[in-house]
């Protein structure tokens, strides 16, 4: 039985800031940072987006390119480390505001960058399984980077939704594997507003040490090589990890661009590889083959291979695209701008 | 602080814009109605808006009221929809100078208000430039 | 049904009145007002408050405020129609008497808005609109007079100098108003570069939050000199009418139909037209509203409002002078007693008792008073008795 993508959208914020306007209020040097990340600007939410609202735009879009009633979704798994509640689904608002409610089941997922892979991965596990015909899995954040932090360059917002069903599949998926071990490279305890990080540690032996072989296992299990794939698609904290990991892996340039969006983007945490696949969707033609590999701390990849098939070319306008979002009429703003939106300022408590 | 109950009783128009059709004579009543003000009939079905539609009038809330005072400035609307409803909401991401009247805008799904620090968050719709 | 006349008013000055209570301003004008009859008692009263709750946390003002007159136990009752609940408080009063149900009622309106911060005061003056479907979204009062204007200006081509003309005519007015709670000139260069309150609104285009009350009493025609030696003004008509609670319903949403509606009825009972009118208050909460009004009251042609002030035709000396108390703009709008208010200045012109803005030879007089964006209007119109 052939399970997969049935329907996908992403959703983009259209404000942004530049790295030469936040290094200019720490003092940093913004042409390091820009070549040290290998990214220029990232998105940025505004006050009234959030990881639901982002998500019900994504999911909408998915389900216009699905065409199958919202009725007919059997599960939502939101994977995000910014869900706005603490203790209260964002599955539950988003399955009410698509109109999936209420013979559905919902979970809020959270692995650091990985939790959207994750739901997609145990939404695509529901359907083979035969528990359902329908289910949809998102990867939403609207990360934040502590002030004057290395993440404040890359901490960005946007969302990426997959209905996986077994009829008119637009991307088969023909294999996943995962890869995961104790590893404290990034993490936020309780209570805390700004995550943290161990710097260089966060490198070697946590991204590339999982990703890597993620993919590595993933090629020997589905006897693959690199050039089997038209496209590849990697986790991407900044411009160039996804690039380099990518390499080693034996991908091409060529390979990684249209997935590549982090360079405009900034990071999207758990919306990251599944925009990424978005933004591959929206040009892939059928009989091209996709390999994909996420990337959460603490630490865990979880690795997909895909194959598109000929449903894919009715559907790829039906929404907006991803890259068309992410390249339209982006709203520039200050540092200012960007603190009061982001909830940085101290203000008077009621 | 709108709260819970009146929060939750009135997602059908926020979260899916959920109108009532009149089955007597077509009219649309967003929200929903118990009686149509133009034909008396008590039998609605019901109808989902249009979710684009052209800027009627607007303004640019300079001085708001609680609850809004950190969002300010910040554009308000009356939407004619492409179904003939028209709607009072915010008119999201847009700069006051490049708005005007006759302006096509689209529906996105934003959060409008959240009852403080630590209240319920209430979802809706607003509109941006189509 | 008797013919009722006004044979005494009362207000006080108005203004952020630090020092004085909800209670205490409301009895004070309801002091005065039966000062100014004459009379010893009150069968009946009637009271305007919007939003004793928001704004000082008190509800139930009909007893509360017959007990503060020293009146229990007579029947109090509070009304509420947002900005017009004066009105129809006093609508009410006139209903009670023509009725033949009571000889002596009292009038009011009261609000005592500065207790709240100006936040909390926007809010309080939103739930005149639909909770859910327009404030819901961050809309305010003058933000949806701002949505009106802007038809009214893109359709009609009223110009923001033309708004700023109106403001600067009830400032002149209200310059001559002992009672004004800013009754200091501006110019219209002046309102035009104030700050932005709700575009294309300027803060100089709004009324103020203020504190006041005003009262009335009322009585049947025919036993005026039992009570009183006070040369009554008769009540020629007295009409209310409503519309759609949200602007975005209205057919149009740069006329105020409510007005329209309620004042054809009031002409029909008082048996003239817009002519026969000497002078109007109208309720200018904004400027566009007050160009709006008179169009509604058809003393211009629709479309016209926005010359009117400019032009000189609504001035003091004009042929048709509006708001010769200043206004609300410039008197001042606490929002329950801005109807009753209407009555005390258009009783005072009918009696030749204003001074330095005295209308001269003022036979008929027309107020207007409307609630939210003109989901309700109170039209009444009055006549002097030589």
């Amino acid at each position: 039985m052939d399970v997969g993508i049935v329907g996908y959208g992403a959703y983009v914020p259209r404000h942004r800031i530049k790295v030469e306007e936040i290094a200019k209020v720490w003092g940093a040097d913004a042409p390091t940072y820009k070549k040290g990340l290998m990214l220029g600007e990232k998105s940025v939410p505004s006050p009234d987006q959030d990881v639901i609202t982002m998500s019900v735009e994504a999911a909408r879009h998915a389900l216009t390119r699905s065409g199958i009633d919202a009725n007919k979704i059997g599960a939502i798994y939101i994977g995000s480390e910014s869900h706005p509640y603490a203790v209260k689904p964002s599955g539950t608002i988003v399955a009410d505001a698509i109109g999936a409610t209420p013979n559905i089941h919902c979970a809020d997922m959270e692995f650091a960058c990985k939790a959207g892979t994750e739901g997609m991965f145990v939404a695509m596990s529901l359907v083979k399984a035969g528990e359902m015909d329908y289910a949809l899995g998102i990867g939403a954040d609207t990360s934040q980077g502590a002030p004057g932090d290395a993440l404040e360059y890359s901490a960005a917002a946007g969302a990426a939704a997959f209905i996986m069903g077994k009829e008119k599949v637009l991307a088969v998926c023909e294999h996943t594997h995962a890869h995961m071990t104790d590893t404290p490279d990034f993490w936020r305890r309780e209570y805390q507003h700004y995550p943290r990080h161990a710097g260089r540690f966060t490198g070697e032996p946590a991204y590339f040490d999982h990703v890597v072989p993620c993919g590595r296992g993933l090629l020997e299990k589905s006897g693959t090589t690199p050039k089997d794939f038209q496209w590849a698609v990697f986790h991407q904290p900044n411009g160039k990890f996804p690039m380099r990991a990518g390499k080693k892996l034996g991908f091409s340039t060529e390979q990684m661009k249209q997935g590549w969006l982090a360079p405009i983007l900034g990071n999207t945490y758990s919306g990251s590889s599944p925009m990424g696949l978005s933004a591959v969707l929206d040009v892939a033609k059928p009989g091209d083959r996709i390999f994909m590999v996420s990337y959460g701390s603490g630490s865990g990849s979880d690795g997909f291979i895909f194959r598109v098939t000929d449903e894919i070319a009715k559907v790829q306008k039906a929404a907006p695209q991803t890259r068309e979002q992410l390249e339209d009429n982006p709203i520039y703003i200050d540092y200012g701008t960007y603190a009061k939106y982001r909830g940085k300022i101290r203000m008077l408590e009621d | 602080m709108i709260g819970s109950p009146r929060s939750w009783r009135e997602k059908p128009q926020r979260y899916r814009y959920e109108a009532g059709k009149c089955s007597g004579c077509s009219k649309i009543f967003f929200p929903p109605r118990l009686v149509c003000d133009a034909c008396g009939s008590k039998t609605f079905e019901t109808q989902v808006l249009a979710q684009t539609g052209v800027v009627e009038t607007f303004t640019i809330i300079e001085v708001a009221p609680s609850g809004f005072t950190d969002e300010a400035p910040y554009a308000v609307g009356i939407i004619k929809l492409d179904d003939g409803v028209k709607v009072t909401a915010q008119i999201a991401d847009c700069k006051p100078e490049e708005l005007k009247l006759g302006d096509k805008v689209r529906l996105e799904f934003r959060k409008v208000t959240e009852d403080g620090a630590s209240g319920i968050l209430h979802y809706g719709y607003k509109f941006v430039l189509a | 049904m008797r013919d009722v006349a006004v044979i005494g008013v009362g207000m006080n000055k108005w203004g952020e009145l630090w020092n004085d209570s909800h209670r205490t301003i409301w009895t004070d004008a309801a002091l005065k007002a039966i000062e100014d009859a004459g009379v010893d008692r009150v069968d009946s009263m009637y009271v305007g408050c919007m939003s004793g709750g928001l704004f000082v946390g008190q509800e139930h003002l009909g007893a509360m405020l017959a007990d503060q007159l020293g009146m229990g136990p007579i029947p109090g009752t509070r009304v509420e129609s947002a900005c017009a609940s004066g009105g129809l408080a006093f609508r009410l009063a006139y209903m009670e008497v023509a009725s033949g149900m009571s000889d002596i009622v009292l009038a009011s309106g009261v609000e005592k808005m500065t207790d709240v911060d100006g936040a909390a005061a926007t809010y309080a003056l939103s739930t005149a609109a639909d909770q859910e479907y327009e404030c819901f979204h961050g809309i305010t009062f003058p933000g949806l007079y701002a949505m009106m204007a802007r038809v009214h200006m893109s359709r009609y081509g009223t110009t923001q100098k033309q708004l700023a003309e109106v403001a600067a005519k009830n400032h002149a007015n209200g310059s001559l108003n002992p009672n004004a709670q800013f009754p200091m000139k501006v110019t219209a260069e002046q309102v035009m570069n104030s700050p932005a309150v709700a575009d294309p609104l300027r803060l100089l285009d709004c009324s103020p939050i203020t504190d006041g009350a005003a009262a009335a009493i009322l009585v049947p025609l025919d036993k005026v000199k039992e009570f009183t030696k006070n040369t009554p003004v008769r009540i020629a008509a007295s009409a209310h009418a409503t519309d759609t609670m949200a602007l975005h319903d209205r057919g149009d949403i740069a006329a105020i139909e409510s007005t329209a509606r309620a004042a054809e009825k009031a002409y029909a009972q008082a048996g003239i037209g817009p002519k026969d009118l000497s002078f109007c208050e109208v309720h200018d909460c904004f400027t566009i509203s007050e160009i709006m009004a008179i169009e509604a009251l058809g003393l211009v042609e629709k479309g016209q409002g926005g010359a009117a002030a400019e032009s000189g035709l609504t001035a003091l000396s004009g042929k048709m002078p509006v708001n010769p108390s200043g206004g609300l703009k410039s008197k001042g709008h606490p929002v329950g007693a801005t109807g009753v208010a209407q009555v005390y200045e258009i009783v005072n012109q009918l009696r030749g008792n204003s001074d330095k803005r005295q209308i001269k030879d003022a036979h008929w007089a027309l107020a207007q008073n409307m609630g939210g964006t003109g989901a309700s209007s109170l039209v009444h119109i009055f006549e002097r008795l030589s």
